[in-house]
């Protein structure tokens, strides 16, 4: 990556707190997603990860601060559809796909959003007639080498595979902005391996990407940026080489992941 | 089970002549199982409809509505009104039936798709109720209360009345000339089974049909995917709603006659059971299930002791006496024993309906079939041609 001085602000976050009962969750989250970088989160287990992707998509509301997309203050009443159809897609943790439905359609039901907006009611539509958004689903699921399994129930596949499928059905959708929540967990070192290649890919393409991962390994073929989050708060921020050395990450980790 | 299908549109086709003209031929092949009369038949296609139309709200969305009864009822109660001041031409009935019922679905849809799950469940329960007992009470003036609402002689009927029609003896529904008793209702009742047919056909073969499936498999990802669940749910609604208005209205067609009854929950149940018990979420299962259903309605119910013994004559006297005394409570008043018997078969041993056991059947009739694997062989040759070929594009596109 070279080092622009001024990168655009995709997504800005300022001030986020969030409790859940007596727990305190996130403490003054303060982050700037520039475009077209990709920035990694980590930190150990029940460190606030997942739940900050949350107040990003509009699944949860924090009790204060702001989260601005584009300029666009997504916690004043954004709804999750809201958020998505501004250009912000995300992938799961646990993969959140539609197992009764055939792999191909779960990519391209996706599409759909894309092209059609939150609602189009066009029950007297053929699907032969979707034929463009049908062969970019093909194409896509080609580059994830599950083009001959698309007939089959998504719920069939493997946990590992049910995340590549989530990825493809994010992809689709060409976001703004890409959230991926542990892309890699539960894959074989041979599907990580691709997973990696594909975001390497992506990246060319200059989509904007926060990823939450365990695994360095693929954190560091990855990152242009990491925050450390440990017990909802940011205690490092910095490129790849400053937060290996880093202290404090050390610290927060011991026990847990190796860096 | 995979609902949605992008099929071709020869085999739609064929599919639609196929259904048309088993429908068609219904007193033909009735006969054969003691069906062939215009009464149950007319059942068959007023029941199969309103089971199609709830099967796009349960069978595709998950949502399971206990308050469709309450659109039959309007149904009916518009078309009798329509006969009563219009005409008592059908099609002025049906057009009106259908709005009104998709206007109160519409109400309905909105404020019980605020929740899911069982409390969807309750509160389109709880409107049907409250539809029920205005019927018998408050609203007697439109519903005619416990008597039910019924056509008269001297009823307005302006349009008729402007075109100098009148009619002899009690009034009945008619189709340009056509009057809808006997058979003739029941093929003006299978034309419009046919349409409901195709058009659900249509539902399920289109990106919104398929977007309604993706609601029941996982509302979550839809809502994240940028898919605003509501409107949808609510589109499938109103649609169910409509058929279950059409439905209601058709029954009072054949017969000028709507009562609140039509609107109790055993009857929103019925529908239920209909659909489960055909295949839920399939496209003839709901169909199957309405007739089965009917049919043992029907034919059950006639049954008494008598019958029972000329049926087990062929057996010594004692044994026979023992048979009559053991199925006597299943038939006649006890028809519903034997629903809900057959019923608890399906369920337990197949779950996906009668559908799913046709074809498990098939599957099982065609696995040692010599032929089938020389089929699937063709099939899979077909299929590494097909994927060759796509590579072959890709790599001419690539270039
Ligand atoms: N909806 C919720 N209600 C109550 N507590 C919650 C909720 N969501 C998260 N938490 C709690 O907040 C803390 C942070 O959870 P979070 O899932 O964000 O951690 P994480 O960093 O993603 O961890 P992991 O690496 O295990 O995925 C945990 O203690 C969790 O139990
Ligand atoms: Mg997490």
């Amino acid at each position: 990556m070279t080092d622009q001085q001024q990168r655009k602000v995709v997504l800005s976050i300022s001030g986020v707190n969030k409790t859940f009962g007596g727990l305190q969750a996130l403490t003054d989250i303060n982050l700037k997603i520039e475009e077209g970088m990709t920035h990694a989160i980590i930190g150990p287990n029940g460190a606030g990860k997942s739940t900050l992707l949350n107040t990003c998509i509009g699944r949860i509301t924090p009790d204060s601060g702001h989260i601005q997309f584009e300029g666009k203050d997504l916690v004043a009443g954004f709804t999750p559809h809201a958020i998505n159809q501004l250009g912000i897609s995300r992938v799961f943790q646990t993969p959140e796909i539609f197992p009764e439905l055939s792999i191909l359609y779960n990519v391209m039901i996706p599409a759909f959003a894309r092209r059609d907006g939150s609602f189009k009611f066009n029950p007297f539509r053929s699907l032969r007639k979707e034929k463009e958004i049908e062969d970019e689903a093909m194409s896509l699921l080609e580059d994830f080498g599950m083009a001959d399994e698309r007939h089959h129930h998504a719920g069939s596949l493997a946990r590992g595979n049910k995340r590549r499928l989530e990825l493809a059905m994010c992809l689709i959708q060409h976001p703004k902005l890409l959230l991926l929540d542990e892309p890699t967990a539960g894959m074989a070192r041979h599907d990580t391996n691709r997973t990696i290649e594909l975001l390497k890919k992506i990246k060319l393409r200059g989509m904007t990407k926060v990823i939450i991962e365990h695994d360095m390994h693929v954190v560091f073929s990855l990152a242009d940026r990491i925050s450390v989050l440990a017990q909802g708060a940011i205690i490092a921020e910095g490129a790849p080489n400053e937060i290996k050395g880093h202290p404090k990450v050390r610290e927060a980790y011991l026990g847990s992941a190796v860096l | 089970m995979q609902t949605i299908i992008a099929s071709t549109r020869t085999k739609d086709m064929a599919l639609t002549a196929l259904f048309a003209v088993i429908v068609v031929t219904a007193p033909i092949w009735g006969k054969l199982i003691g069906a062939g009369y215009p009464d149950l038949l007319q059942k068959f296609a007023i029941f199969g409809l309103f089971a199609i139309g709830y099967n796009i709200l349960f069978g595709l969305t998950g949502y399971l509505s206990f308050g469709h009864a309450a659109f039959l009822g309007i149904g009916s109660y518009t078309t009798v009104w329509s006969f009563k001041l219009l005409t008592m031409n059908a099609i002025p009935a049906v057009f009106f039936s259908v709005l009104l019922a998709g206007i109160f679905a519409a109400a309905i849809g909105f404020l019980s798709l605020r929740r899911s799950g069982i409390y969807f469940s309750i509160l389109t329960l709880a409107f049907a109720q409250m539809a029920y007992n205005l019927a018998y009470s408050v609203l007697t003036p439109i519903t005619n209360g416990e008597t039910g609402l019924r056509v008269l002689r001297d009823d307005p009927r302006v349009i008729d009345a402007a075109l100098g029609i009148q009619s002899e003896g009690s009034p009945l529904g008619d189709f340009f000339g056509l009057t809808l008793t006997g058979y003739n209702g029941f093929y003006f009742c299978a034309l419009m089974l046919i349409l409901g047919f195709y058009v659900s056909l249509k539902i399920f073969r289109s990106p919104f049909g398929m977007k309604l499936v993706a609601i029941k498999a996982n509302q979550t990802r839809m809502e994240y995917t940028g898919f605003n669940p509501r409107p949808y749910l609510l589109s499938a609604f109103v649609i169910s709603g409509m058929y279950a208005g059409l439905a209601g209205s058709l029954m009072a067609l054949v017969d000028p006659l709507a009562g609140a009854e039509r609107m109790q929950w055993t009857a929103s149940g019925e529908v239920v059971l209909m659909t489960i018990l055909g295949g839920v979420g399939t496209l003839f299962g709901p169909i199957l299930g309405a007739a089965i259903i009917k049919y043992f309605e029907n034919i059950f119910s006639a049954f008494n002791e008598q019958v029972l013994h000329r049926i087990f004559e062929f057996l010594p006297d004692w044994l026979a006496d023992i048979m009559v005394l053991l199925t006597n409570p299943f038939v006649g008043e006890g028809w519903h024993l034997t629903l809900g018997a057959l019923f608890m078969v399906v369920i337990i041993f197949v779950p996906g309906g009668v559908i799913e056991g046709f074809r498990r059947l098939a599957r099982w009739s065609t696995r040692f079939d010599a032929e089938a694997a020389e089929r699937r062989k063709a099939e899979a040759e077909e299929k590494a041609k097909a994927r060759a070929a796509r590579q072959a594009a890709d790599e001419g596109g690539a270039k």
